[in-house]
């Protein structure tokens, strides 16, 4: 057996046979470390510019979570990307949202699906939410030299949890440090708009329908203050993304069932720019 | 400095080769067929956990007979083998014929260079567009490879099993028919042999593993078929085939 074959074509090297790790991302740095995200060569002491995505953000309801992010991606003062997607399934009863660098987030993205996947394949089992969020968090930590030269990945995760039987979210930093978040989050350059209204518009008792819209009023007051957020382009047909993961698993609220949502938010802004208010006494 | 014996590489093949056989013999079957939604696989094994069938990839499962240790080796070879070429080109660029060439490849390798081959036998199938387009790879201990179709079944009463589905498979059985078909057929060819004059031995769902992959279930189309939903399903099959209700 002295063949190396990279792709996998002819037979089977030594590190496919050789028994351990049921993480993919640890066989591919064993078995070719640059198909990694964080394989990649940096120029040494520049910064990239290069595309960037922008808002995710994420509430919790009861019995689920909800996940929603913006299309846009811009590089500096340019739209680089009107109808980019930044919120996928991790799994199928999980969802992972990303800001910051959009090559390598998206490249990331897919790493992180196929260590879930590869995992339940290998184990015959799912791994447990923690154990998913905790995965994200070792693959950003090789990410840390590729963001100190401006290509920092900030992800979202949230997902189903069945002991709880509830919605869980998880924040990261940089470093891999990994946050659990209670009721709602929101990342990337418009999230500090989008967390306001989150706070305001964010109950207990919210239906899943109403925590969609929470989703869709809080990325419209990101867009509203930050240039790099992309407001619901209703012109192109272009919507933000909306996921819902609840014990039924994960589900993208397609753009017909999304768009009466969003044209009630747009409408209701004609009337109250700023949008709806929150009660002082409640 | 002793001389050591010659022996001829007819005799070594061989030896390795009945040694194999022998190991593959002892092992309970595994039957995979084709019905009218996909392609079926039926094994008789008592362990839950230990499993002989298992997902490769959205298309395409694996099947195996012989020694666990060894064919989970090639299982997880295969799973690995599967999600690098899915990441590094496309889901859709991952087919059974390639898995089965590098599958081939290894045992072969195994066969001719390590001291002991491989006890196995190994079934790659991918389900298809249409049932035209499924595809079942048999691969034995050598490295032989063998394009089937519309069924196979492999371990210690392969023969015996394979000859009754000869008889009995047809184009489009429904779920139901298959599996009994399936399951009849194991349940009469017992490893060694029927035992001469004895009662026709009787499989139930906790000494079965079913799985299947269907043609028309969006992305991944593995499935297994188990616990609560066999027994149900042994219900429903039993009623249409056994008014008595025995189990099967």
């Amino acid at each position: 057996m002295s063949g190396h074959d990279q792709r996998g074509f002819g037979f089977l090297p030594r590190q496919f046979l050789a028994a351990g790790t049921a993480s993919f991302a640890e066989f591919l740095a064993a078995h070719d470390p640059t198909m990694l995200p964080s394989g990649r060569v940096m120029p040494v002491g520049e910064s990239v510019d290069a595309p960037h995505g922008t808002t995710i953000v994420a509430l919790t309801y009861p019995g689920g979570v909800v996940m929603a992010g913006d299309r846009r991606a811009t590089m500096g003062n340019v739209i680089a990307q009107k109808d980019v997607e930044k919120v996928y399934p991790a799994d199928s009863s999980s969802v992972v949202g990303i800001a910051g660098a959009a090559g390598v987030a998206i490249e990331m993205v897919k790493l992180f699906q196929v260590e879930l996947e590869h995992y339940e394949k290998i184990e015959g089992t799912e791994l447990s939410l923690d154990g998913k969020a905790n995965r994200l968090a070792a693959l950003l930590r090789g990410n840390l030299g590729m963001a100190m030269q401006g290509l920092a990945v900030v992800p979202l995760f949230a997902g189903f949890d069945d002991e709880t039987a509830g919605g869980r979210i998880f924040s990261y930093d940089i470093t891999g440090g990994r946050y659990e978040e209670h009721r709602h989050h929101g990342v990337g350059s418009g999230s500090m708009f989008a967390r306001g209204a989150l706070k305001k518009l964010w109950r207990e008792d919210l239906g899943r329908d109403d925590a969609v819209r929470v989703s869709i009023e809080a990325l419209y007051d990101a867009a509203d203050d930050d240039s790099a957020t992309g407001g619901p382009d209703l012109a192109r047909g272009i919507l933000p993304i909306v996921a819902v993961v609840d014990v039924h698993g994960y589900r993208r609220i397609p753009d017909d069932e999304l768009e009466p949502v969003v044209r009630l938010v747009v409408a209701g802004r004609q009337s109250r720019p700023d949008g709806p208010t929150a009660s002082l006494t409640a | 400095m002793s001389i050591p014996y010659y022996v001829s590489p007819e005799q070594v093949t061989k030896d390795k080769a009945d040694f194999a056989r022998k190991g593959i013999a002892r092992g309970r079957s595994v039957v995979v067929l084709q019905y009218d939604a996909g392609l079926m696989f039926v094994a008789e094994n008592p362990s839950r956990a230990l499993h002989k069938i298992s997902e490769i990839y959205d298309r395409i499962a694996f099947a195996a007979v012989g020694k666990y240790n060894e064919f989970e080796n090639l299982r997880v070879a295969g799973v690995r083998l599967a999600d690098l070429r899915g990441y590094s080109y496309d889901r859709r660029d991952v087919t059974g014929r390639s898995l089965a060439n590098a599958y081939a490849q290894t045992l072969g390798t195994i066969f001719t260079e390590a001291q002991k081959p491989y006890e196995v036998e190994l079934v790659v199938a991918e389900v298809g567009e249409t049932p035209n387009d499924d595809q079942i790879y048999r691969l034995t201990f050598d490295g032989s490879v063998a394009d089937e179709y519309g069924f196979v079944a492999m371990g210690g009463s392969g023969e015996a099993i394979t000859a009754g589905l000869k008889e009995n498979w047809r184009e489009g059985l429904t779920f139901d028919q298959a599996l009994r078909l399936a399951v009849d057929q194991l349940a009469a060819a017992p490893v060694g042999g029927p035992a001469p004059g004895a009662e026709p031995r009787v499989l139930t769902p906790g000494q079965l593993e079913v799985a299947v992959l269907e043609r028309d279930r969006a992305g991944r189309k593995f499935r297994r078929i188990s616990g609560h939903r066999l027994a149900d399903l042994f219900g429903v099959v039993d009623d249409s085939a056994n008014a008595a209700g025995d189990p099967l």
